[in-house]
């Protein structure tokens, strides 16, 4: 692998005035999971790597009932997963950061990580789409907050000016009667890479019989993780069953524009974005109604 | 400029001083650098588990974690599991249950199944199976390999 610095951040301003040095030959290092590889395979290249994980909001993991969950983009895999606290109000988003990898990643790879590499197939996105996160950026200019479905531009890009980095991401505390889920495909157990994967949101009214609203949102369907308004709006005020569900999971099929490649053809990837849609409703709906 | 960084670490509890360029990754400086050869080199790319080490008490694949990163950390290398003169259960259960053949993967095994019975002395085989997922065998096809495992935890397990 070729040459490059290192240096770790103590703060968000150096950080930035790294980052604005030599643009894209300065790469933001958290659990280097994906960087590391593609640094290795010549698919990326750097001359400085900027390790934030010693940067202070970047590297919290807090959750206040009133303001909500707060990631820092640094924050391993496996300290959300293993925070009983944020598993038990999040389960919907927890269960899709548990598969990145396998237990080794976990120990590094961090949620901002994982969105930022903004592969298409990425697990975590569709479920912080569905839980309406919002990403907030640092940079030159200041800070700025973009909602996450907004994130990635295209397969392995961001909307990250020259200068910023991602600091953290918010999500709502969870409102009563909501349930979130993620579920995806992989031709093996474990550790592959979605060939399809759906995340869904739901909140039910009162008597848990009508949705009051629901999001459902994608991955590797289409080049970047898809966010599919029109199936959750879809459901909106309507009695909760099986016809509702696969009316949603009809429209996010439509919505879906999958290619065919080595992990499956465009016509599979259709199917399962219809089952999954359907599956991750489901069990939505059963957390919602807990 | 100087193109090397010296680090400062503890591997398996004894301080360690190393100089390495940004680049070297933790499985290359412990392999050749500091002659720590049980950590291998199989993939390089974090799918295969062969390099396992414990980081700070997380379970890491050393090629995806700098040598610099490492800086101020403690490491455990499958050199530092035995315990003096004997063998850790596990690897004392990792013969018993002939759970290797060529043996490239069971450094990596042992550090891993390490990490998950010091969290939990109890696991389920499914537990045990999905923790592994990042292990990879090509000789054993696992079976022998959860089996030893469990048998370990079951040794380990006080009575």
């Amino acid at each position: 692998m070729q040459a490059f610095d290192y240096i770790k951040a103590a703060s968000e301003a150096e950080v930035i005035a790294l980052l604005s040095k030599d643009g894209e030959q300065v790469r933001i290092l958290s659990g280097g999971t994906d960087l590391l590889v593609q640094l290795r395979e010549g698919r990326r290249t750097a001359k400085l790597l900027v390790d934030i994980k010693a940067v202070p909001e970047a590297n919290e993991l807090a959750y206040d009932p009133i303001e909500g969950l707060r990631v820092g983009a640094a924050v391993p895999c496996c300290r959300m997963c293993d925070d009983s606290t944020i598993a038990s109000l999040y389960p919907g988003l927890v269960e899709a950061v548990a598969l990145i990898g396998g237990t080794q990643i976990q120990g590094r790879a961090s949620l901002g990580g994982n969105l930022c590499n903004a592969s298409p197939a990425a697990d975590s996105i569709p479920a912080l789409i569905v839980h309406r996160a919002t990403c907030i950026i640092a940079g030159p200019g200041g800070r700025r907050e973009v909602a996450v479905e907004d994130f990635c531009a295209a397969p392995g890009q961001t909307i990250l000016q020259p200068g910023e980095f991602l600091v953290s991401l918010r999500l709502a505390p969870p409102a009563p009667r909501f349930g979130a889920a993620y579920l995806r495909f992989i031709p093996r157990n474990e550790m592959d890479i979605a060939v399809a994967g759906a995340g869904a949101s739901v909140t039910l009214n009162e008597s848990r019989t009508t949705f009051v609203s629901a999001c459902i949102a994608l991955a590797a369907v289409a080049p970047t993780p898809l966010f599919v308004p029109e199936a959750g709006e879809t459901l909106t005020g309507r009695t909760v069953s099986a016809e509702a569900i696969a009316e949603a999971a009809r429209i996010a099929q439509a919505a879906s524009r999958p290619i065919s490649d080595m992990r499956g053809t465009a016509a599979q990837r259709k199917h399962l974005s219809a089952v999954l849609t359907r599956r991750a409703l489901e069990k939505a709906i059963e957390r919602a109604r807990a | 400029m100087p193109t090397k960084v010296l680090v400062q670490t503890t591997i398996n509890s004894e301080p360690v001083e190393f100089l390495c360029e940004p680049r070297q990754s933790l499985l290359e400086v412990l392999r050749e650098t500091l002659g720590l050869t049980g950590a291998k080199e199989a993939c390089n790319n974090g799918n295969c588990g062969a390099c396992s080490v414990i980081l700070d008490g997380v379970l890491v694949n050393a090629c995806l974690v700098l040598a610099v990163e490492a800086d101020g950390k403690t490491v455990t290398t499958i050199e530092g599991i035995a315990p003096r003169e004997s063998l850790h259960p596990l690897q004392d259960e990792f013969l018993k249950q002939a759970a290797l053949q060529c043996g490239i993967c069971t450094p990596g095994f042992v550090v891993a199944a390490k990490a998950l019975l010091d969290r939990n002395l109890q696991p389920t085989e499914l537990e045990v199976r999905r923790w592994l997922a990042g292990n990879l065998c090509r000789c054993t096809g696992y079976d022998k390999i959860v089996r030893a495992v469990l048998a370990a935890a079951a040794r380990m397990t006080p009575q």
